[in-house]
């Protein structure tokens, strides 16, 4: 049994993250982490002629980016696995479209990369594949019109909402070869606590991460000082709050490691509101800051919590509550000594 | 329990509404306040300038018509989401805000197409102040005229 | 003189929609249309007119001057051709609006395209 405690999967033969790849908008490319991205986009159509075919485009960039990292090729790739914010995740399928790979798709909103990175974990764990691509996009524009109002309609953002960045991300997953590590994975279990504003989705995850966080590390048995960092994706700065308190209730304290991939992205203007969020947030943070820094040993293992808001704007309106989900992923530096784990 | 019960939903959303920032209420009552003001302010001067030339009602009507082209045009020029974004009800309130509201689906949904897309959605928002105005205006004046003579 | 009462009224309504806004946390459709129907409720109770009279076009712009056309244009055709009044008053008092907004909310949709 590769398992530990109640649900934490612990890999015997580490899966490696052997590239990854990240293409942003041109408001995440004038943030803080603007020099990280591999692309950044002069406008929010990227060329395109609508936004949604500027999201595909970019997905499709950050993997055709990913794989040439790896020095591999499209038919070297067993699986594709990928997900966004829009109606039946189309960003995803029309990027898959042009792809002559096996394909999954995976709705998990915001928590979209942490699922893909743990299915695809599990599929070369389990030996049916050498390589697996892993990916997940959002678009500013695409998620506004979908989820909220149209773009150029003038209301006011209020505060506990967060800003969807236009981003695409992608990851290659190999059974071996160099980079950080896939060492385990807790899939999360779906946490509702009655949250009913859509304008607050950082309250409505954080009883998810809460959940997650404190089951893979009991599992483990371990304390969060055994991570250089734990990082949720996209909490925002009210839901990071909720969530550091619901874990304090626990026992379990997170300041100081934890910081969330939705207040790194930009810097924070009043129109940001809580923080940043969606899809592309937590996989281009991910791939541009976190993992060069666990390639090059500055970080030694972290605990990437990718999390989602699973909002239907039609439920929503018929007064629905918002459920939360959150998958922790933990990841060493290459360095990392297998028994030491 | 993954869903929690009605006790701990109530004392979660009270927790997290304890974290909301507070909303800068005095500082967007006057922004709303100076930008509303100023749009209101612009539309009686068009009414002066009609009501030389024009009988009252047709200058009103008029002045109307031309708010609307305006609030039309700057939502056009990708302009009115930014004074809606600091103004809040300021821009929204007046009747360029309802323009605002019917030319931005108008133009969002363009991409679907200019019968399902543009006229279908054009009163996404709009359409529900027609509505609700109708009938509460139907309401009051059968109240008026019917009830209390 | 008019030109200040249509700026201090016109402005004092929006700050007042706002605040209940913040205060209530109401989505912003809602409060538009609630501001129409208040707007010809104060009408019916007879407020809105002389509110109209001193601050002019600070009365007529905000969506509460819609809701007070509505209701004067039944009115007055009920004064006209009786209860059918109440049909076609409404609309033929508020259509220049309505109709603008149809008209340069297509042209504007032709001519723009949203900027995001």
């Amino acid at each position: 049994m590769n398992r530990r405690g109640a649900s934490t999967c612990v890999f015997s033969n580490m899966p490696v993250i052997v590239s990854a790849a990240s293409v942003v908008g041109p408001r995440e490319g004038k943030g803080p982490l603007g020099s990280l991205f591999d692309l950044v986009c002069g406008d929010t159509l990227c060329g395109e002629a609508s936004w949604e075919k500027a999201e595909t485009k970019m997905l499709r960039q950050a993997t055709d980016l990913a794989v040439t990292k790896a020095g591999l090729q499209d038919v070297h790739i067993d699986f594709f696995l990928a997900g966004d914010l829009l109606n039946q995740i189309i960003s995803s399928s029309f990027a898959a479209r042009d792809k002559d790979i096996p394909f999954l798709g995976l709705y998990g909103a915001c928590s979209t990369i942490g699922e893909a990175v743990a299915i695809g974990s599990f599929i070369i764990h389990g030996g049916f594949a050498e390589n697996v691509l892993v990916a997940s996009s959002s678009h500013h524009d695409t998620a506004e019109r979908q989820f909220r109002y149209p773009t150029e309609f003038g209301y006011q953002r209020v505060p506990p909402s967060q800003w969807t960045v236009t981003a695409a991300a992608a990851l290659v997953l190999s059974s071996q070869g160099e980079g950080p590590k896939v060492e385990a994975v807790t899939v999360g279990r779906v946490m509702d606590f009655g949250i009913t504003d859509a304008n607050d989705m950082g309250s409505a995850m954080a009883p998810a991460f809460a959940d997650t966080v404190w089951r893979h590390l009991s599992d483990l048995g371990r304390t969060p000082g055994d991570y250089d960092a734990i990082f949720s994706g996209d909490l925002g700065r009210v839901g990071s709050k909720a969530a550091l308190y619901l874990l304090k209730k626990r026992g379990i304290d997170l300041s100081g490691v934890h910081d969330d991939t939705g207040l790194m992205i930009y810097d924070m203007e009043p129109e940001i509101c809580s923080g940043a969020s969606g899809c592309g947030c937590v996989a281009s943070v991910f791939a541009a800051k976190i993992y060069p820094e666990l390639k090059s040993g500055k970080l030694r293992r972290v605990l990437l919590v990718p999390t989602g808001a699973l909002h239907s704007p039609t439920t929503c309106q018929q007064a629905e509550s918002i459920p939360g989900v959150a998958h922790a992923v933990s990841l060493v530096y290459p360095g990392w000594e297998e028994k030491g784990s | 329990m993954t869903r929690a019960r009605t006790k701990e939903r109530d004392e979660y959303n009270r927790l997290a509404r304890s974290f909301h920032p507070p909303r800068p209420i005095l500082r967007n009552a006057v922004s709303a306040f100076l930008v509303g003001g100023t749009i209101c302010t612009v539309a009686q001067v068009i009414l002066d300038y009609l009501s030389v030339r024009l009988p009252k009602t047709q200058a009103l009507a008029m002045t109307s018509s031309l708010m609307v082209f305006l609030g039309a045009f700057l939502t056009g020029l990708g302009v009115y989401d930014e004074i809606g974004r600091f103004a809040g009800m300021g821009a929204a309130l007046p009747i360029t805000g309802f323009a605002n509201s019917v030319v931005s689906p108008a133009m969002e949904f363009k991409r679907e197409g200019f019968v399902l897309g543009v006229s279908a959605r054009m009163f996404q928002v709009a359409g529900p102040v027609i509505v609700y105005g109708s009938l509460s205006a139907l309401i009051v004046s059968i109240l008026r005229v019917y009830v209390f003579k | 003189m008019t030109l200040l009462y249509a700026f201090l009224v016109g402005g004092a309504l929006c700050a007042l929609a706002q605040t209940v806004v913040d205060l209530t946390e109401a989505n912003p459709a809602f409060v538009m249309v609630s501001a129409v129907s208040l707007g010809a409720v104060l009408s019916g109770l007879g407020l809105y007119g002389p509110l109209a009279d001193l601050a002019g076009a600070g009365a007529t712009t905000p969506l509460l001057g819609f809701g007070h056309s509505l209701v004067t244009g039944m009115l007055e055709d009920v004064g006209r051709f009786g209860w059918f009044g109440l049909f076609t008053g409404g609309l033929r008092a508020t259509a220049s609006g309505l109709m603008a907004a149809i008209v340069f909310g297509y042209l504007m949709a032709v001519l723009f395209n949203p900027k995001g």
